[in-house]
């Protein structure tokens, strides 16, 4: 029931932000949501089954470039996320028959080639992304429904409330996944992958699904970018990309539900504070990971949950 | 026919740099049980610690590239005395992590010291020539890779094959408990092991100093060739090291003239299809 409160009480305050927050707060609070949606979707296949991917970003890119070119051709919001999502589904499950072949180390390394095979795509096939340039001018279309509403996306504040509507839905649909029926098989076969499939359960099947929701929500969190920033470049699919939910993941804690969006706000805001001081931000990033895996392996969420029990 | 004879002999030479890095690899995989993520730093590393003790101060280019090597070693020794040691136990997961902390550091670390900027030192006077193959100019220099790639492999091998240390190193490797019963200095063994695939690796990247680029990041992009190779060849597997890394390194030479958009596609493409048809790799067992 407190917890229950506590969500609620969160809720309320994003959805005021703008009255009480500037404009600032609002565009990181943006990328925070952005974010934690990304890092959820890589925790099912980490946290929960065991998988650690390395290649994330190259489905963020899909998303992310799929949206911008939907959008520079039929300027419609909906069409282009929706559209972006549904690309990076075709991509994650084509290249997650491939990946899932594999597992440990051996699925890190093709997750992390494959997402560079997008990133050298997305650099040198001109034509279709504009290369090194990118893609540019993508406009923040109105949220339409033809014939029913159409709403005007121009002032940052109105896409906030369609990101963080999209990010409500996502969380929410992320937590009846994992603790549906298939949530428990894939934390099955994290824990043992014989006898997952010794009772009779497929596991690439169910690998292969993780795989793809990870993908999706990958391409969620890619899809919404473009219209924020009204550009999209090839960084978003390098290695050094999808790094950012494995550690905003491992800050929060990867065995809680809640981890990967607690590692989310902390990791943006400290990267925030970091960056204005020096301009090596990786090398404090290096020593926060090095840190965390010697000795702090639970994550932020879990010390508290230590304190305060159960959540 | 002649290009395609000549374009061989390049992709060969760009093989022997992604054997020597992948060499390193597979060994520490091999007996540590560990897949060092910042393997791919540690051949920056090389470069710039040859960059700078050859093109900055001077000094002998063999000299220099038994320098950087010991330097190199010593950051290796550090690495895997006060951090990779205490997770063996642990998840592979986190030794991917741990590494890759690590790169991170070695990336921000370079910039720091030598700048954002990609270095290229003067090539021996030595090596300035080329040789006449199928009628065209080759490089005096690629023809002394091609060289120390072999040299480096034959030399491994009987490093495995005929001395003490190989053996010792061997049967860790195939029993850790047992040859440690038998008085093997386990911990020890593995520093040493650690340290000569961090020297291979380094190897490479100073022998690449005066043709290639040594610049930031490029230690991410090794890695990932590095792991597009023992995908093909096999994980933990010396043969499978060498011969993806003539596949991926030959293929690159011959993309780059038949597609020169897509050519890095060409190899992952290559490795998609070993997976299909064989995922354990070429020479992986099991």
């Amino acid at each position: 029931m407190k917890t229950r409160l506590a969500i609620l009480i969160l809720v309320i305050l994003l959805a005021l932000l703008p009255a009480y927050a500037g404009k600032y707060a609002v565009y990181v609070v943006i990328h925070i949501l952005l974010l934690s949606i990304f890092s959820l979707g890589f925790n099912l296949l980490f946290g929960y089954t065991g998988l650690l991917s390395f290649g994330q970003a190259g489905f963020y890119a899909v998303g992310a470039y799929g949206c911008a070119k939907i959008l520079l051709a039929y300027p419609s919001l909906l069409v282009g996320i929706v559209g972006g999502v549904a690309i990076t589904g075709v991509v994650s499950l084509a290249l997650g028959y491939l990946c899932i072949r594999h597992t440990r180390i051996y699925f890190s390394m093709l997750t992390l080639s494959f997402g560079m095979m997008i990133f050298s795509l997305a650099w040198k096939w001109r034509d279709m992304t504009g290369g090194d340039d990118g893609l540019v001018g993508i406009p923040r279309a109105a949220l339409e429904i033809p014939g029913l509403f159409k709403i005007n996306m121009t002032p940052m504040e109105n896409y906030y409330y369609v990101v963080l509507a999209f990010a409500i839905l996502a969380i929410a649909l992320f937590h009846r996944i994992v603790h549906s029926p298939m949530g428990l098989t894939l934390q099955g076969i994290r824990d043992s992958e014989t006898r997952t499939a010794c009772i009779g359960i497929s596991v690439r099947k169910y690998r292969l699904i993780a795989f793809t929701i990870a993908g999706l929500y990958a391409g969620l969190a890619g899809a919404m970018l473009p219209p924020l920033e009204s550009t999209v470049t090839p960084p978003l699919a390098h290695w050094s990309h999808s790094a950012e939910p494995v550690l905003a993941t491992l800050l929060g804690g990867i065995y809680t539900f809640s981890g990967p969006i607690v590692g989310s706000v902390i990791f943006y805001l400290l990267k925030d504070i970091i960056v204005r001081f020096t301009e090596y931000w990786q090398i404090c990033l290096g020593i926060i990971v090095v840190a965390l895996v010697m000795g702090f392996r639970g994550g932020v969420v879990s010390i508290f949950l230590r304190k305060g029990g159960r959540p | 026919m002649e290009t395609l004879i000549f374009q061989g002999l390049v992709g060969l030479s760009v093989s022997m740099y992604l054997w020597l890095l992948a060499a390193g690899l597979t060994i520490v995989f091999g007996v540590l049980g560990v897949l060092n993520f910042a393997h791919g730093s540690l051949f920056m590393l090389g470069g710039y610690f040859t960059f700078t003790y050859y093109g900055l101060l001077g000094i002998n280019f063999w000299l220099a590239i038994a320098l950087s090597l010991l330097s190199v070693g010593v950051v290796g020794y550090f690495m895997e005395r006060f951090f990779l040691r205490h997770i063996y136990h642990m998840d592979h997961a986190y030794q991917l992590l741990l590494t890759f902390g690590f790169i991170l550091i070695f990336d921000d670390a370079v910039k720091m010291i030598w700048g954002g900027v990609a270095k290229i030192p003067p090539m021996p006077s030595f090596f300035e020539g080329t040789v006449s193959v199928v009628g065209r100019p080759f490089p005096v220099y690629n023809l002394f890779i091609i060289g120390t790639g072999l040299a480096v492999a034959i030399a491994i091998w009987q490093l495995f094959e005929k001395t003490w240390w190989g053996k010792m190193v061997r049967a860790s490797a195939s029993d850790r408990e047992m040859a440690s019963a038998i008085g093997v200095n386990i911990p020890t063994l593995f520093t040493g092991v650690f340290v000569f695939g961090a020297m291979l690796a380094a190897l490479g990247g100073a022998l690449g100093t005066p043709v290639r680029v040594v610049a930031p990041g490029i230690g991410a992009a090794m890695i990932i060739q590095a792991f597009i190779i023992t995908v093909i060849g096999g994980l933990g597997n010396l043969k499978g090291a060498f011969v993806g890394a003539i596949i991926v390194g030959t293929l690159s030479a011959y993309g780059i003239l038949l597609f020169p958009v897509f050519e890095l596609f060409l190899i992952f493409l290559i490795m998609a299809v070993v997976l299909m048809v064989k995922p354990q790799g070429l020479f992986g067992g099991g």
